[in-house]
């Protein structure tokens, strides 16, 4: 019996000291939402916390755009990485649930189509071939490399392309079909991109897209199709530099990160930001993505002194945008 | 019928002995392959992984750069889940074990508990997260916590062990109860001096299948919101937190945390390949660890059945 009491009472020390804890965790800052997203901000984070001796704790979640801006529009993160602009129903949940947020580009992610580096046939590709390629009506019916391009080889097409759950995906087929989430479903579909590195690396006769870093990480065992730029007609290879100077269209998009203009009453979630905008260049190098001019960081800083909250993207994904247009148009709520 | 000559008997022997031997010929071919998968996977981990085997792989927090991201934070979170699982686990599973044997009364109603604890067993892992993100992150506002991680694969073992419990002990002889009965003992002191004691092997046996089940799983822990860059520790108990306060003794099990099979999958899906390296010698150091805890349940039961004299 002494031993039941004993063990009793351990268990309402138990339970007094969890109920007496909850308010201890204060200066941590929580950011969740995009893979694509992530290693910037794990990047920035892993310094931020190394420049703040550890004083200012940081959290990285992955729950992907979708997932992340659910829970951001609850309030219960900080920051949301995001690989694509919030939605008009994500808009409409935050409203409710009154977060009010400022909308941030960071870097340029530019959508690679790769294929096995032994494909000899293929020197370019137009966004019509693409679009003949991906689009639904190709479902079951377009399968040889020829049925794409008379030039081709009558080989059969091995397909590999983002799961339909990614921003990836969203973004690619609003820039290819010009419908989001319009695609043929017939491919190998993944959300971990590098299940679609080896498909296509171990393929001669297949194609795949997904985020530039996976294609300058694996660069000796795949090739970047070069892309037709609709508007000088001219073909522009995937790279850091085509992607900086405009001219890799349509395929390259802004990523974002949104942060709770209610965290910003807290200062260390403040120097965080004025870390990430100052360091963004050298970091999101480093983990290959491309950065963004200057004045883009300048500008998301001024935003964040001045609390301009809402987006300028207006609820939906959009092709082919610079981030100088960005930059000057007005944010919605 | 014509009595078998000696030559005849020596055939049919003969037959009997070669298939005796055919069956063991297969039955080592079985266990060799299943020997085999295992230890091609542990060899492929520790060849891959090898360089990453170091003090300061264990010590050092997830980085950006390969060579100097740890496991530090993921093997931490994972053993302090793993406890509060079993601290919540144990004694639930166990107590409702003893009583379905012991105390509860043979009706359909028992009947039914018992299919309904079974085919817990097999519900998909996932469904205990959707459940727990519900009912202890929102509900109970535990948060995305090393608490809330615990109680979900505590529920998520609970069968194993409410089974495991049963069928040990089933194993104890009815004499021992009756024995202890006779000498007037009543049903609790009977359980708590014979019951438990004897079955404690295969209670522990359960308990540790259950938890090297759970220090694997990793959909319904990211589910609930685990992390993938954690870059500290939770608090100490009575150490210096933040504010100039001291830690409480259970402050850490609020603390938001990863585990090894999150920061395995997070390497994997990366897109510099040098990754790999480590999520092989991280894949390594949660089989050891997984090894390890079969090893002590192992020497356990060793010991605790050298005490049951029948």
């Amino acid at each position: 019996m002494f031993k039941q009491s004993t063990l009793v009472s351990f268990m309402a020390a138990a339970a007094v000291a969890l109920l007496g804890t909850p308010a201890a965790h204060a200066q941590v800052i929580k950011i969740d939402g995009s893979s694509t997203v992530y290693p910037i901000t794990e990047a920035v984070a892993e310094d931020f916390q190394k420049a703040k001796k550890n004083a200012i704790k940081v959290t990285v979640g992955i729950s992907g755009t979708g997932g992340g801006f659910k829970k951001f529009c609850r309030g219960e993160s900080d920051l949301q990485n995001a690989s694509r602009p919030i939605l008009a129903k994500e808009m409409a949940d935050c409203k409710a649930a009154g977060v009010e947020y400022i909308e941030m580009p960071v870097a340029y992610d530019a959508l690679t189509v790769v294929i096995n580096p032994k494909n000899a046939f293929i020197k370019e590709m137009t966004v019509s071939e693409l679009k003949t390629l991906w689009e639904p009506a190709a479902q079951g019916k377009v399968t040889k490399w020829n049925q794409v391009n008379p030039a081709w080889p009558e080989a059969p097409i091995k397909l590999f392309g983002a799961g339909a759950d990614s921003g990836t995906f969203d973004y690619f087929t609003e820039a290819i079909v010009e419908k989001a989430k319009s695609s043929r479903g017939d491919y190998t579909a993944s959300e971990d991109d590098n299940v679609l590195v080896q498909g296509v690396s171990r393929d001669v006769n297949a194609i795949g897209y997904f985020g530039y870093a996976y294609y300058a990480e694996n660069m000796a065992r795949l090739k970047g199709v070069p892309i037709v730029n609709p508007k000088t007609g001219k073909a522009v290879e995937p790279s850091g530099a085509n992607v900086e100077n405009g001219t890799y269209v349509p395929l390259s998009r802004p990523i974002f990160v949104y942060v709770n203009a209610k965290s910003l009453a807290k200062p260390e979630v403040n120097e965080f930001i004025d870390y990430y905008m100052k360091h963004a260049d050298k970091l999101i190098r480093e983990v290959k993505y491309v950065p963004l001019p200057k004045a883009a960081y300048d500008g998301n800083l001024k935003h964040v002194k001045e609390m301009k909250t809402g987006t300028v993207m207006g609820g939906k994904n959009e092709v082919g945008i610079t981030v100088e247009e960005l930059m000057k148009r007005e944010a919605k709520m | 019928m014509q009595p078998l000559t000696t030559d005849e008997i020596r055939i049919v022997i003969a037959k009997g002995k070669f298939r005796d031997n055919l069956f063991k010929a297969v039955g080592i071919f079985c266990l060799a392959f299943a020997l085999l998968v295992i230890v091609a996977l542990i060899a492929d981990m520790v060849i891959k992984g090898a360089e990453r085997f170091t003090l300061d792989f264990f010590l050092n927090f997830a980085s950006r750069r390969a060579a100097q991201a740890g496991i530090l934070s993921a093997w931490v979170g994972s053993l302090l889940v793993m406890l509060v699982t079993a601290l919540a686990a144990v004694p639930l599973g166990v107590a409702a074990g003893l009583y379905l044997e012991e105390y509860a009364k043979r009706n359909w109603l028992t009947n039914l508990i018992e299919i309904n604890i079974t085919n817990l067993a097999a519900v998909p892992s996932i469904v205990y997260g959707l459940l727990a993100l519900g009912i202890f992150v929102y509900q109970f506002g535990f948060g995305q916590s090393i608490l809330s991680a615990g109680l979900t694969l505590a529920l998520l073992i609970l069968p194993i062990i409410i089974v495991s419990t049963r069928e040990a002990i089933r194993a104890i002889p009815a004499m021992i109860r009756e024995g202890s009965m006779a000498v007037g003992a009543t049903r609790w002191q009977t359980c708590r001096y014979h019951i438990i004691p004897y079955a404690m092997p295969g209670i522990l046996t359960g308990v540790i299948i259950g938890l090297a089940r759970a220090i694997g799983e990793t959909a319904p822990i990211i589910t609930i919101g685990a992390l993938t860059f954690i870059a500290f520790l939770p608090p100490l108990p009575f150490t210096a937190a933040e504010g100039g306060a001291t830690a409480g003794l259970f402050d850490w099990v609020m603390s938001p945390f990863t585990v090894m099979p999150i920061q395995i999958f997070n390497w994997t899906s990366r897109p510099d390949p040098a990754f790999e390296v480590n999520a092989a010698a991280a894949g390594f150091v949660l089989m050891a660890m997984v090894l390890s805890m079969n090893a002590v349940a192992i020497y356990l039961r060793y010991k605790m059945r050298k005490r049951i004299k029948w």
